[in-house]
């Protein structure tokens, strides 16, 4: 070609090839959820921003993408379920166990941008942990932010993450936490119903607020009813969305939602910009 | 102006510049492109009878080289081959090595380059070295590629270039350009489009074009825009998709589709990969392989708890949506370059004008209820 096209512009390392990260602490969560923390055999730590992904790899067996579920000062987090071939591979990981890490890819959630306004963070089950980052990122620095509110629900009790952790929170006084499950089993004495639920009993003033939601895509849509409901300007909802991510880096097509790709625009979206599509199914 | 015969000069010029040259040849009953060691090898006086759903070569009767429109094959091939490995790794130390896969960057020259094809070539090094990440295989392999543009004088009976505003006449992008001009003489136009075009064309035996030759070239171009095999209302059709995600002609056309991912395979723009891992029985080693995928497969869409489109409807949506629609979104152009290869390749026929004219026709009924 008489110009030559950009192929001089630098590849960001890890992109393609998975970077060796040695598993430090491994703590068991729920029956099937695992949270992992890794640091890298050499080099740099693996700086992300909450909302971020990364794809972790487990060696001969394949390779997922997960959200970062630690504080963004700290080391690199990972909270896994075990649901496919992949993800047990991961959970099963002891520490000592190397795993590959490329990344982090995609767009983090506006920690950052909207200090001053009301948070509400609202999460679904595993979605509590891309969640995690920004309640760290929030509670560091308190005194910038208004009402800061998380509501959480989750399918049983037994399936609550970061137990000891939501019980912490929960005796603050500068945060208000609301837990609530689809089924109860003996013992529980909390609420019991769909998180969505929650939105609608928490104190914030809907008109300088932000809302982080992150779930089952169902529980986004109606979650963002709520928040819709009660005030909460559609361009203040951010929400976070899945679909199959292989690259990580925009090239193989296979996280498209109508015209987005996922891990190159997302996966954090401002709600009014993919709610219209994300209601088209199949889409 | 260069005679038909000098195009031998031609491949060996590039090869003694240290090219693999690439181009068309006949194989199988088809115009494929591969190594091409003399010029002997292009398809002389053969042309391709195209229409939805078959090909067919047939006799010329001149000798022109590229008297054919285009067939199976693109030069995708070679700048995003459908299997290439990308790392290999190996336990080592209770871990792994990774290493990645050595860049294979030795120079190309594409020998008939289409001008369809070449916006397809241009919609790719979009995709792949103009966002965050480069890709860098595809960057390696792109990067000091030789492109030989052809004109088109015979367009195929799926050609609609004119409609995408991609053809016939090349444009901008390639090193030479060459125009057979078959009318009072057989010879060829060759116009400079880079330095070392111009490096290379100074080794052939040439003459100077006289004002015949440039009518005949621009008559040869011009006459070929008139043949299309196919036309398209291609007026704002992101916006005409994206307002009809629910349109019936969906479910009718999932009643032809038999979602082959044939169009995908053959299109030039299609450029999704699968990533798939591998490793060997003992578990020692491991491999990543980036392979050709099509968003016509269930796979494709998998997350956990199963695949988002499970429907051929919403796949041949996804798939047309995509190329016509929100790839505008994406990469700021359309994905279609109107080379109708899809609508050739496709074993049950389906023409995705056809496909788009129907769904146009039902927004303008529609337009009032917006």
């Amino acid at each position: 070609m008489a110009t030559s096209p950009s192929a001089e512009a630098p590849t960001a390392p890890g992109a393609t090839a998975p970077r060796p990260f040695r598993v430090a602490r491994r703590r068991r969560e729920t029956k099937d959820t695992w949270t992992l923390e890794l640091e890298p055999l050499q080099g740099d730590p693996l700086a992300a921003a909450p909302g971020q992904f990364t794809m972790l790899y487990a060696f001969g067996v394949g390779e997922v993408p997960i959200s970062v579920s630690g504080d963004s000062t700290g080391p690199l987090v990972h909270t896994v379920r075990a649901v496919g071939a992949v993800t047990e591979a991961i959970c099963r990981s002891k520490p000592g166990t190397v795993l590959g890490v490329r990344g982090p890819f995609g767009n983090p959630w506006p920690v950052g941008i909207d200090v001053g306004l009301d948070v509400v963070i609202v999460a679904g089950g595993i979605g509590l942990a891309p969640l995690r980052p920004v309640l760290y990122h929030v509670l560091a620095r308190r005194d910038e932010y208004g009402g800061v509110a998380l509501l959480y629900g989750t399918r049983t009790p037994a399936d609550i993450l970061y137990a000891s952790e939501l019980e912490r929170w929960r005796g603050r006084f500068d945060l208000h936490v609301g837990v609530t499950v689809d089924s109860a089993t003996a013992g529980w004495r909390g609420r019991v119903g769909v998180v969505p639920k929650l939105v609608a009993g928490a104190s914030f003033d809907p008109a300088s607020t932000i809302a982080l939601v992150c779930g089952p895509e169902l529980m986004m849509r109606f979650t963002a009813r709520s928040l819709l409901e009660r005030g909460v300007p559609a361009d203040r909802i951010y929400v976070s969305l899945e679909r199959n991510m292989r690259c990580g880096a925009g090239h193989c097509g296979h996280c498209q939602l109508g015209p987005t790709l996922i891990c190159r625009d997302g996966p954090v979206y401002r709600y009014d910009e993919v709610a219209a599509f994300a209601e088209v199914p199949e889409l | 102006m260069i005679e038909p015969e000098t195009l031998e000069a031609l491949v060996v010029a590039l090869r003694n510049r240290g090219y693999r040259v690439l181009g068309p040849t006949v194989r199988e009953g088809a115009i494929v492109y591969d190594d091409v060691g003399s010029a002997a090898e292009l398809p002389v006086g053969w042309t391709d009878s195209q229409d939805a759903g078959s090909y067919r070569l047939e006799r010329r009767d001149d000798e022109a080289r590229f008297g054919y429109a285009v067939g199976p094959h693109s030069w995708k091939q070679f700048l995003l081959p459908p299997r290439v490995r990308l790392w290999q790794a190996k336990r080592r130390n209770g871990g792994f090595e990774v290493e990645e896969e050595p860049l294979d960057d030795a120079p190309l020259a594409f020998l008939g380059v289409r001008s369809c094809e070449l916006h397809a070539i241009a919609i790719q090094d979009t995709v792949f070295l103009e966002g965050r990440h480069v890709e860098r295989d595809y960057a390696a392999r792109r990067k000091d590629a030789f492109v030989v543009a052809v004109n088109c004088f015979e367009p195929g009976g799926a050609c609609f270039c004119v409609s995408m505003g991609t053809g016939p006449k090349v444009g901008a992008g390639y090193d030479l350009a060459l125009t057979e001009i078959l009318e009072g003489g057989h010879r060829l136009l060759v116009e400079v489009g880079s330095e070392r075009g111009g490096e290379v064309l100074d080794e052939l035996p040439r003459s100077a074009p006289e004002d015949a030759d440039l009518e005949g070239a621009e008559r040869a171009v011009s006459g070929a825009a008139t043949r299309m095999g196919r036309t398209l209302d291609a007026t704002d059709l992101h916006g005409v998709l994206a307002r009809n995600l629910e349109h019936e002609r969906w479910d009718d056309v999932a009643e032809r589709c038999l979602t082959c991912g044939n169009c995908t395979m053959v299109c030039p723009t299609c450029f999704c990969t699968s990533i798939e891992d591998v490793s060997d029985l003992a578990g020692e080693s491991a491999e990543r392989v980036r392979a050709w995928d099509s968003c016509f497969s269930l796979d494709y869409s998998h997350i956990h708890g199963g695949s988002v489109r499970r429907s051929g409807r919403s796949r041949y949506r996804q798939w047309l949506t995509h190329k016509f629609g929100t790839w505008h979104d994406q990469f700021g152009t359309s994905g279609c370059v109107g080379c109708g290869r899809c609508i050739t390749w496709c074993p049950v026929g389906i023409d995705v004008t056809e496909e788009l004219a129907a769904i146009r026709s039902n927004k303008e009924a529609n337009d009032g209820d917006d």
